[in-house]
């Protein structure tokens, strides 16, 4: 049977191109699906006409949109859907194995994303409730409405979404999912190895009944990307911190970088360590390390050595094993050059003095192996003697975090910006500069793992407030 | 255009070689570089019957046109007349300069036989939005105009200031200058009437960003300057000038001339092939690693120009593209070239730009 073939989608509509690139089994390198490219000139055209876009679902109410939402969620998880434009049809088990094959992600947790994208879809009510606080969601059809007794308006800020999408997770997705229900159109340029979770969320919500006008998905160059970001009113990006550091001033982006996430011990619990590995090694290590709310970096007032070596331990041995088994635990790179890359900055940063690899004894061989026929890096921990080591607060696409002895009244001023905190702690006055400080964008409290995220607290920029502006209104 | 079987006109190419060489390596007629290498190497005169004998050359060196006065170009024959100086792109240093006195002019009144009264009405005002300055295209283009009863607007655009800004990656700067030029042309045709446009592939997609061209006169359009691949080709031709507005992509420079297409069949899936202007000028497609051997058919190599005029003899000069090599295709009785993008375009990211 031929090669399923994702065309373009320019309001919906399939646009097969001339210029079309392979998506490849990233073990393999036999071709999964061919994809179709489109020029720059493609998106100025269409976004020219992005107001069709969102005619077509303000013909909806919000109301009618999160129902539509919940059926997409679904069709997502269990439907049969179109892969494609020719007449190939992709099962919920196709649709795991083909991701897991080209982005290397293990089945496993490509199906626990997608779980996780499913519960998004089911529950925008209660995702758009705490994004607006309550908003009556006919305000939003309306335009005007009240809320706690004061008049209200909002007017949306952008006539489509832009996305310029990774391809490392496919939960980060679920960033956009509440756009539709806010009837803002969506114009994704997918992940290089990563087009399926768009293009199949986008089939499962036009399945649902939502209007096919309101997706564009338009694999393209960098000066499409540059197009996508410029013409959209509204658009998210993601990428490393030079990336971040370049958007985070305009207002019109919302950047989504590195998180730093990290776990802290107070004073108080820091006796208790041994109790908190288990959680630690699993913010860690969970979802492949891949995440932007995976822990990166342990800090605690004392015991640096020994909470390193006890996380070592427990983490050092994971070795790779095949994509299909259910205890797989690390993600293989589809681009290999990118392991190379972190192998060699993470030894890099070991050539300065105060930083120990704790795995190193625990792993038995190099971090970076070959398995199967895929490139795979094992989990790091480093102890770091302070947090002016090059390797305290870094991040990569693995499981790699540093600990760092730091005394609990210096914590908060060293930690940075840290899209979460878990911090174990019962102190109160602790607890008060925790919640006093904004560098922190997530605060749990207490023993939660950071991977945990609730669907009704943004965690990372809130797409209501993105989308749409309130104004003071009178009506005689 | 008269229609020849490859034979004949490997004949007629062999045969004007033959009278070409005899021109520019004669005391009589030739140029003081010609006479010259002549005497430090071999008479082309004895050696040089037919194509297939050009191996016997180097490959033209580009140095030879930056490096040296114009004035040992000049033919004995021209010796006295005037002559234009025309220069290649160019980015930083000295540019390669060609003179000429004709050429240009046979070049262009060759290539209005190929362009239909349809899409460029005889008498109807062109405008051009391109690179003039020292361009033999600056010329060319008027001439081409005048020769159909035409005349012609112009919108400068200098090429080298664009692969500057880009080099330096002042994508802003390129971009209000790109704004500039579309600018203009946008001002001559809300106020003047125009009917063929002249253009970069990239400005003509800015300007229809700006102007509706169909409403604004525009029947026709004849392009060149950069790399034109399939898809783009189809972007252009659907959704730019929504299959209303003839399309006529060129491949051309100062050395060369101009290079016409064929009208797009659906076969060609958007592929334009491009036949050089045979016999003034001759284009090869061979192997980069060994360039006496021509590639195959629809495989890519280098583009190898060779010129063949009274007034400019260049031969086996190694372009700086790549390129499919095609069959003849008739009227076209010689190979063509397919696809031309910068030489190593898969390998290294080269400055096109807006130009």
């Amino acid at each position: 049977m031929s090669l399923p073939h994702l065309p373009a989608l320019r309001r919906g509509k399939p646009y097969e191109s001339l210029d079309q690139t392979e998506v490849c089994h990233h073990l393999t390198g036999q071709p999964m699906a061919v994809i179709s490219q489109v020029n720059a000139g493609i998106l100025r055209k269409d976004l020219g006409r992005i107001a069709e876009a969102r005619a077509a679902l303000k013909k909806f109410t919000v109301e009618e949109l999160i129902a539509i939402s919940a059926k997409a969620g679904e069709w997502f998880l269990n439907g049969d859907l179109p892969c494609g434009d020719r007449g190939h049809v992709q099962s919920a088990a196709q649709y795991v194995e083909t991701l897991s094959s080209t982005s290397g992600l293990p089945e496993v947790m490509v199906r626990r994303n997608m779980v996780k994208i499913h519960y998004a879809l089911t529950h925008i009510r209660t995702i758009l409730n705490g994004l607006t606080r309550g908003l009556p969601l006919e305000v939003i059809d309306r335009g005007y409405g009240e809320q706690s007794g004061a008049a209200v308006s909002y007017y949306p800020t952008t006539n489509a979404l832009g996305l310029i999408m990774p391809s490392n997770s496919p939960a980060v997705n679920s960033l956009w999912l509440p756009a539709i229900a806010l009837k803002t159109p969506v114009i994704i340029k997918p992940g290089r190895e990563e087009p399926w979770t768009p293009y199949r969320l986008i089939q499962a919500f036009i399945a649902a009944g939502a209007p096919p006008e309101a997706f564009g998905f338009y694999p393209t160059d960098h000066e499409g990307s540059g197009e996508v970001m410029k013409l959209c009113g509204r658009a998210l990006i993601f990428g490393d911190a030079n990336t971040v550091e370049q958007y985070r001033s305009q207002p019109k982006f919302s950047v989504h970088g590195p998180g730093f996430s990290k776990v802290l011990i107070g004073n108080d619990a820091i006796e208790n360590w041994p109790d908190y590995i288990d959680l630690i090694a699993s913010s860690i290590s969970e979802n492949g390390g891949r995440s932007c709310v995976n822990a990166s970096a342990v800090v605690v007032p004392k015991y640096g050595a020994e909470i390193a070596d006890a996380l070592a331990k427990k983490l050092g041995p994971i070795e790779p094993l095949s994509p299909k088994d259910e205890n797989a635990r690390l993600s293989g790179f589809a681009n290999p050059k990118m392991a190379d890359f972190i192998d060699a900055a993470i030894e890099d940063g070991l050539q300065t003095p105060g930083a120990e690899d704790v795995t190193a004894k625990y792993r038995g061989g190099p971090r970076k192996v070959m398995f199967g026929g895929g490139v795979y890096l094992r989990p790091t921990i480093v102890h770091c003697d302070s947090f002016a080591h090059p390797l305290a607060n870094k991040e990569y696409l693995c499981p790699y975090a540093s600990v760092v002895e730091t005394p609990q009244d210096q914590m908060l001023a060293q930690i940075g910006p840290s899209l979460v905190v878990t911090a174990i702690t019962q102190d109160p006055e602790f607890t008060a500069q925790l919640l006093d400080s904004p560098l922190i964008e997530r605060l749990n409290l207490g023993p939660v793992s950071t991977m945990k995220i609730s669907w009704d607290q943004p965690h990372e920029g809130n797409m209501f407030e993105f989308l749409y502006k309130r104004r003071s209104i009178e009506r005689a | 255009m008269q229609t020849l079987t490859p034979e004949q006109a490997q004949q007629q190419l062999d045969a004007h070689l033959r009278e070409i060489v005899s021109w520019h390596f004669s005391p009589e007629t030739g140029c003081p570089f010609w006479l010259e290498w002549a005497a430090k190497n071999f008479d082309p005169r004895a050696e040089i019957q037919s194509v297939a004998d050009l191996r016997k050359f180097p490959h033209f060196e580009d140095e030879w046109l930056r490096d040296l006065q114009p004035e040992v170009w000049v033919p004995a024959a021209f010796k006295g007349q005037p002559f234009n100086i025309f220069e290649t792109g160019g980015t930083t240093g000295m540019p390669k300069q060609r003179i000429g006195w004709n050429d240009y002019k046979v070049d262009y009144s060759e290539f209005s036989e190929k362009i239909s009264d349809e899409h460029f009405p005889r008498g109807g005002a062109w405008l051009m939005m391109g690179p003039t300055g020292p361009r033999r295209l600056r010329l060319a283009i008027e001439h081409l105009a005048h020769v159909r009863g035409s005349s012609c607007y112009f919108i400068d655009l200098d090429p080298r200031w664009v692969k500057k800004l880009i080099a330096n990656k002042q994508f802003d700067q390129a971009r209000a200058y790109m704004d500039h030029v579309v600018d203009q042309a946008a001002t001559i045709l809300k106020h003047r009437k125009v009917s063929g446009l002249f253009t970069t592939p990239k400005l003509l997609e800015a300007l229809a960003e700006k102007v509706d061209i169909y409403a604004a006169g525009i029947r026709g359009v004849f392009c060149g300057g950069t790399t034109m691949l399939p898809q783009y080709v189809r972007f252009i031709v659907e959704e730019v000038l929504e299959n209303r507005i003839g399309f006529y992509p060129t491949y051309g420079n100062t050395l060369m001339g101009l290079a016409a297409s064929l009208p797009l069949r659906p076969e060609d899936q958007y592929s334009i092939t491009y036949y050089a202007p045979q016999p003034r000028a001759v284009l090869r497609v061979v192997d980069p690693k060994n360039t006496e051997a021509t590639v195959d058919y629809d495989a890519w190599g280098r583009v190898e120009l060779t010129t063949l005029t009274r007034e400019f003899f260049m031969p086996r000069f190694l372009e700086r593209d790549e390129a499919i090599r095609r069959r003849p295709r008739g009227p076209y009785a010689w190979d063509g070239v397919a696809e031309v993008r910068p030489f190593g375009a898969m390998e290294k990211k080269i400055v096109e730009g807006v130009y």
